[in-house]
């Protein structure tokens, strides 16, 4: 039925197979859906956060998918600036994942705050002196130049190339992207970064505090950092999950090992860098503020476990599989690596949002726990759906993988 | 802090904790004077709206050495107020002629920021719409605009009643730049007196020798952020209350605990 939509020379599974593989995703779509209306009609009170929670899931949501993002602005940078061309057969992946993460972050921001209606108010009032500031300025400029990257690729879509200037636009637009790879890459540094730093700059809660240099705190660079780790391997691991699905080989194997490499070599610095923050933070910064840090891993929840799992589980050990030559020509090491490595930068946003929270300031506070509402993981599980629903919509419509025509041996799928 | 320097005002607090009882009608008076909303009884802890929290600490030893003491806790209206600096649309402000740091409610977006910046955790956001049981509508103050659902608020010092003060120097002729003496609603209604108010910077002037005395402490004081608000006891356990831990261990052995 929609054959006409479909590139010619790609093979896509039939349109009822199709519409089952997006039923549930639209069903969770709908339980978001459903979160976010009464959400915005009753206010926060459905979430679990509270006057000491101020932040919940849906930040951790927010910083995870806007690092695991990085992927789209890490490898146009590559690609076009450092002219590693090799990541170009996943760069299309990379701008639609990365426009998702980007997009889903803005929504699931715009349901956060209480007044959502007065989200033009940080352009209008803006704190120049707010890291959040910078990060709502860059990212929807970036999300801007995501839209115009992402654009290009619908336009070669087969029946939209029949629109008469369609073409012209397409290749007008793809002779910028050189451009705006440098604007997306200038943008996402500072707002990586500015995540990061909206932790650091806490003088008042010690346990996100760090020094660093100038204005920017060392959470800043340490982001960056993690984020552009994370990026490469989740277009990996996203590209591996299609292949799987659709039963086909998408793109050059040596191109998946190469991006594990890319993110080991990375990681591995990241992780020294991290590590040495530690104990910077430990030795100097804590005791200047007058704390201690055992006492922030003394609670039920927050062990010692936490800090240990963080450097080692999700950053010593992701690192050694992925800078190991032989090990990134194996799938299954990919995907552990891959996959311990996305799963670090998540939880390690998830430790700086809620770890920060949960700890005692004072010395009559007690730790705190929280666990999310229903609405609040609806709307999580919308943001997720949203993306698995773009992603497959311009999977099946769009060419994504250029080599996929030279590349098939199909057997099927969406 | 060169305007600071230059400041002829600076409102600061002196809560005297061996006169508080912990009556709690400080709260009141302040809801009362403030129109803070009532959340519905259905409401979580620490979902409650109080721009003055009164907390219970204890020194952690059994009976009869157990020592108890109710620590009322507004806004610190910090000097280097963390909440000033990280809020995106320059809803909270430091007033360079008072100290006082101030909330805009009607450009507030409700981001919380502010909230998970602050170490004392005296900002409160309105996670519902603002209500008030029937007859205690009769109550509000009309001086004071309530606030809407979805944004923070927090104790400002009672600035209804310094504007009120304000203009009546006004009338009276005085200068604008002279400074003007106002009470908020909490000292006033303090039984035991234990809550003082005024211009730390009055030379002479009573709260600048009470924040002098040996017995005055302020919380948290390693973390740099100069509160304006000053507590006093005479019991040394008490004073260690406002220590962080670590501080706490290295001088002063062990402390309190939250009750």
């Amino acid at each position: 039925m929609d054959r006409h939509l479909i590139q010619r020379g790609l093979d896509r599974t039939s349109l009822p197979r199709f519409l089952l593989w997006l039923l549930p995703w639209l069903l969770l779509g709908a339980w978001g859906g459903i979160s976010a209306t009464q959400l915005f009609r009753d206010g926060l009170y459905h979430t679990n956060m509270d006057n000491r929670f101020a932040f919940g899931l849906w930040i951790i949501l927010d910083l995870a998918i806007i690092a695991l993002g990085a992927g789209a602005f890490f490898l146009g940078f590559m690609t076009y600036l450092m002219r590693r061309h090799e990541f170009k057969q996943v760069l299309n992946t990379a701008v639609i994942v990365g426009f998702t993460c980007y997009s889903g972050a803005i929504v699931t921001l715009a349901i956060d705050v209480g007044q959502p209606i007065r989200a033009w108010f940080a352009f209008w009032h803006a704190n120049v002196h707010s890291m959040l500031t910078e990060v709502t300025f860059c990212i929807t400029c970036y999300l801007i130049v995501l839209l115009i990257e992402y654009i290009p690729i619908v336009l070669k879509n087969r029946r939209l190339r029949t629109v008469p200037g369609a073409t012209v636009l397409e290749f007008n637009l793809h002779k910028l992207m050189v451009v705006f790879a440098g604007v997306g890459a200038f943008l996402s540094f500072f707002h990586q970064g500015s995540l990061g730093g909206m932790f650091g700059v806490l003088n008042g809660r010690p346990f996100a505090y760090r020094e660093g240099v100038g204005i920017w705190p060392t959470t800043f660079f340490l982001f960056i950092w993690s984020a552009i780790s994370a990026g490469p391997s989740f277009i990996m691991l996203i590209t591996m999950i299609v292949q799987a699905l659709t039963r086909k080989q998408l793109v050059d194997t040596f191109v998946l090992s190469r991006l594990g490499r890319l993110s080991g070599i990375i990681l591995s610095t990241y992780i020294v860098a991290k590590m040495a923050d530690t104990i910077v933070w430990i030795m100097v910064t804590l005791p200047g503020q007058g704390f201690d840090a055992a006492e922030f891993y003394r609670s039920e929840i927050f062990g010692a476990w936490v800090l240990f799992l963080e450097l080692t589980v999700f950053g010593l050990l992701p690192a050694t599989i992925l800078l190991n030559r032989r090990r990134v020509e194996s799938t299954r090491w990919l995907v552990v690596g891959g996959f311990l490595t996305c799963f670090g930068v998540a939880f390690n946003r998830f430790v700086f949002t809620l770890q920060t929270l949960s700890v005692p300031t004072m010395s009559f506070d007690r730790f705190m726990i929280y666990w999310p509402s229903q609405q609040e993981w609806g709307v999580l599980a919308g943001v997720v759906a949203y993306g698995v629903i773009l992603y497959s919509l311009s999977f099946r419509y769009l060419n994504l993988f250029p080599r996929e025509r030279e590349l098939q041996t199909t057997t099927g799928g969406n | 802090m060169e305007t600071h320097s230059k400041a002829t005002v600076r409102y600061a607090m002196v809560i005297d904790l061996d006169k508080c009882v912990g009556c709690g009608t400080c709260m009141v008076a302040c809801a009362v004077e403030n129109n803070v909303s009532v959340p519905p009884p259905e409401a979580l802890e620490n979902r409650g709206l109080t721009w003055m929290r009164t907390q219970r600490v204890d020194n952690g030893k059994a009976w009869p050495d157990h020592r108890a003491v109710t620590v009322p806790i507004p806004c610190q209206h910090c000097e280097h107020a963390p909440c000033i600096h990280v809020c995106p649309v320059t809803a909270v402000q430091l007033d360079e002629s008072t100290g006082i740091i101030g909330q805009v409610p009607t450009r507030c977006m409700g981001c919380r920021y502010c909230m998970a910046a602050c170490p004392y955790h005296a900002r409160y956001f309105n996670w519902f719409d603002p209500k008030w049981p029937e007859g205690l509508q009769d109550t509000l103050n009309p001086d004071v605009a309530p606030r809407m659902r979805g944004v923070a608020e927090k104790c400002n010092f009672c600035h209804g009643r310094l504007a009120h003060a304000r203009e009546k120097a006004a009338a009276d002729g005085r200068p604008a730049d002279e400074p003007v003496h106002y009470v908020p609603a909490c000292v006033e209604a303090c039984p035991h007196g234990a809550i003082s108010f005024g211009n730390r910077l009055e030379e002479g002037g009573p709260i600048a020798e009470l924040e002098h005395k040996p017995e005055a402490f302020r919380l948290l004081e390693a973390l740099g952020t100069e509160p304006k608000v000053t507590y006093l006891s005479r019991e040394p356990w008490i004073r260690r209350i406002g220590l962080s831990r670590l501080d706490r261990v290295r001088g002063h052995g062990d402390g309190p605990e939250g009750a």
